[in-house]
């Protein structure tokens, strides 16, 4: 079963110097953006992306202690859109990290842009993914935030690979793919109008084995379910549904039990594990290292709709 | 040629590829992903229903954009990522339609290595010298202006032609001649057909080249990397509040070096208040170093409270020299013509300040980088021109620091970035 490897074990020939340089960019972004913009704030979900940018900030703004931890407060606070539907135990690791670190945490609810009437749900059960961008957008406005750190990852999906590091939105939150602002050394644009905003992207240059690597290399806490776990799942188009309130089995469909890991975590209703037994960061490093299926088209069933959907969210405003 | 530095560079390689529409670069890269197993079986899976039985086209996989498919080009910068057991690569791929100026200086700067595409198939090979495509010319060209180190050239298609050993030989001569001519070094020229992989990544048995394959040449290149001897040039990016107020904590001012290196009691001054001060304290991502040097962030206590913010340099004494007026190269990138005597917005390390372009003094041909009179500079346009900044800067020519020597010029209207600007002399 799972022995346990060490980084060094799984990966002898590359020496890691990559992630020092990784580091070392991410931790300039998030300096740039503190200090370029007036109102920032940073992303934060309890997702594993979110979690590295969250430990860069720390590294980027506060000082390192004896034991580990880190002194000081973050320049700016931490912003989550809840959909509502987010799994239960991370909302609740989400809540003990913001208290242990003693940030500031804003949450933006769906439900209360339900209630505004700024969000219509099709059907009571309907993915509320795409729906996030209206109360993401709300929240920019009442907290007049101008600049949002953001994990995403160039390596995740193709629309994402043309992004930029420092990411206009107009004064409707729309990203326009063809105007794109040439970005060109680390001589960063970061001139916006009133009403526009920017997205900043630390860790745009790493690919989900680097995630991986950092956080075994630094211990980054995460939510529970991102490791191998027994979970209620129905086996539905080639992917693995959990069972939850919002996602029922449908007709026809068995509920088994399988030993899973979630490789991301967002929206109940759009978000599937897979079959693993790995137990650690380390374990989940040797499974990407053989992985033949990318992250999203594992996990998202938002991303199966077409081969442009992240493209077309993005321009509304997604994150 | 072909020559390899002793010691491998573990650090992460950024190379951009250039080449037109049809040279196959599409191809190469999706062969570099393919081979090095960065392609997951999904998106195979895609691959494998548009082809429809056909053999797969790996260039789609770098079509990121639905209206890039719609018009069949690609309309962007894309980034890839890819890794082998030695290195991490990061590819910009730049596309090579009519945009290619503004796409080329966008993915060349910051790069270390330009991969620059040659289509065998396009070139009469029995002519002797074998004449060069414009566009090999003009990437190549470009690359080298923007200082981007390593230039490697991949011959490709080497598949469709009759004697590829003698076709190849011939191509090489030219590519070595024209690069002699043009000043440039060349660290390789390199055969592969990127449709059937030759050479790509596995190196090629056979008796007319015995140099590595494209990758292997990549995992041994090094990294564009500032001097870390000399004076110290600092650019203060951001001053850390922390213990403000307190009278306990002196504020930190946090900086990528752009040259040289900072220990502890070096004496340094700051720009653009001429102060002197002594360096208290070097720090790093939170902790206090011994020193650091070029290419790191670094954050610096002082002894003594001066007055810095963000937009200031930090420099060994006696090394700065502002000026208000410098000649420079301009990379013209909007589509909205350069227009003498307006004010622009210009970013220097990180301070920004209103200029102007108070002439254009030439425009460069872009295959031949001669100077041609002009009086005016359009959208993927290159001169010289002259630059009259508000606030004297510490330029340095972007030839000896990519950092003091490059800046970006932003529309004040439409905050477009419009040019990009490498500083050749004080004027």
């Amino acid at each position: 079963m799972n022995a346990r490897l060490s980084i060094d074990q799984l990966l002898p020939e590359l020496d890691h110097t990559h992630l020092d340089w990784l580091e070392e960019e991410a931790i300039f972004i998030l300096r740039e953006t503190a200090a370029a913009f007036e109102r920032p704030a940073l992303l934060f979900s309890g997702g594993k992306d979110s979690c590295v940018v969250l430990r860069l900030a720390e590294k980027a703004f506060k000082s390192r202690q004896a034991d580990g931890s880190y002194k000081g407060r973050l320049p700016f606070p931490l912003l989550h859109v809840d959909t509502g539907h987010n799994f239960p135990e991370v909302i609740e690791f989400r809540d003990r990290r913001v208290a242990e670190m003693g940030e500031r945490l804003v949450v933006g609810h769906l439900e209360d842009s339900i209630r505004r009437g700024t969000v219509r749900l099709a059907h009571p059960l309907e993915s509320r993914n795409g729906h996030q961008t209206v109360t993401l957008l709300e929240a920019i406005e009442e907290h007049r935030f101008d600049v949002l750190l953001g994990g995403a990852r160039r390596d995740e999906e193709k629309a994402r690979a043309k992004e930029r590091i420092f990411s206009h939105r107009d004064s409707f939150g729309q990203w326009q793919p063809k105007e794109q602002r040439p970005e060109l050394w680390t001589l960063f644009n970061t001139r916006i109008r009133p009403g526009e905003h920017m997205r900043a992207f630390p860790i745009s240059n790493w690919t989900e084995l680097d995630v991986w690597l950092y956080i075994a290399r630094e211990n980054i806490p995460l939510p529970d379910l991102y490791y191998a776990h027994d979970r209620q799942v129905m086996r539905r188009k080639g992917l693995l549904v959990p069972l939850t309130e919002v996602t029922p089995p449908e007709a026809g469909e068995t509920v088994e039990t399988a030993q899973v890991r979630f490789r991301t975590v967002g929206d109940m209703t759009c978000t599937c594990p897979v079959e693993s037994d790995a137990a650690t960061a380390a374990d989940i490093v040797a499974e990407t290292l053989k992985a033949t299926v990318s992250e999203r088209g594992a996990t998202r069933m938002d991303d199966r709709t077409s081969d442009a959907s992240m493209e077309r969210r993005k321009k509304e405003g997604y994150f | 040629m072909n020559t390899t530095p002793p010691l491998p560079d573990h650090r992460a390689l950024r190379f951009l590829t250039a080449g037109s529409v049809d040279d196959g670069k599409s191809t190469l890269i999706g062969r570099l992903l393919y081979d090095s197993r960065a392609i997951l079986a999904d998106q195979l899976d895609t691959l494998e229903r548009k082809a429809a039985g056909a053999p797969i086209d790996l260039s789609l996989l770098t079509d990121g954009l639905e209206a890039e498919r719609e018009q069949g080009i690609t309309i962007d910068v894309a980034y890839r990522y890819f890794a082998t057991k030695a290195r991490k690569f990061i590819i910009a791929d730049a596309p090579g339609h009519e945009q290619y100026t503004r796409n080329m200086v966008t993915a060349a700067a910051g790069s270390d290595a330009a991969v620059v595409l040659v289509d065998i198939t396009k070139l009469d090979t029995s002519a002797r010298p074998v004449s060069l495509l414009p566009q090999t010319r003009r990437h190549a060209l470009l690359a080298h202006l923007l200082r981007v180190p390593s230039i490697v050239f991949a011959v490709n298609k080497l598949d469709a032609v009759g004697h590829p050993g003698r076709a190849y030989a011939a191509v090489r001569d030219a590519l070595l001649g024209f690069a002699q001519a043009a000043g440039i070094r060349v660290a390789g020229i390199v055969p592969v057909s990127a449709l059937r992989g030759d050479n790509v990544t596995q190196p090629m048995a056979t008796d007319w080249y015995d140099g590595p394959s494209l990758l292997q040449l990549l995992e041994r290149l090094p990294t564009a990397q500032e001097r870390k001897d000399g004076a110290l040039l600092v650019p203060v990016q951001y001053v850390a509040r922390e213990g403000e107020g307190t009278g306990k904590q002196p504020r930190t001012l946090w900086g990528r070096i752009a040259h040289g290196r900072v220990k502890a009691g070096d004496a340094v001054q700051l720009f653009p208040s001429g102060e002197l001060a002594s360096v208290a304290e070097v720090r790093r991502a939170g902790a206090v170093v011994a020193f650091a040097e070029a290419g790191q962030s670094a954050g610096l206590v002082l002894d003594r409270q001066i007055d810095v913010s963000r937009g200031d340099w930090i420099a060994s004494p006696r090394t700065i020299r502002p000026v208000q007026r410098f000649s420079a190269t301009l990379a013209w990138l909007d589509t909205e013509p350069a227009v003498v005597g307006r004010k622009y917005w210009v970013r220097h390390g990180n301070r920004w300040v209103q200029a102007r372009i108070s002439a254009i003094d030439h425009r460069l041909d872009i295959h031949t980088l001669e100077e041609t009179d002009a009086h005016e500079l359009a959208v993927n346009d290159i001169g010289h021109v002259t630059i009259e900044v508000q606030q004297p800067l510490p330029v340095e020519s972007y030839e000896t620091n990519r950092v003091g020597g490059a800046l970006i010029v932003v529309d004040p209207a439409s905050n477009r970035t419009s040019g990009a600007l490498l500083v050749r002399a004080a004027a």
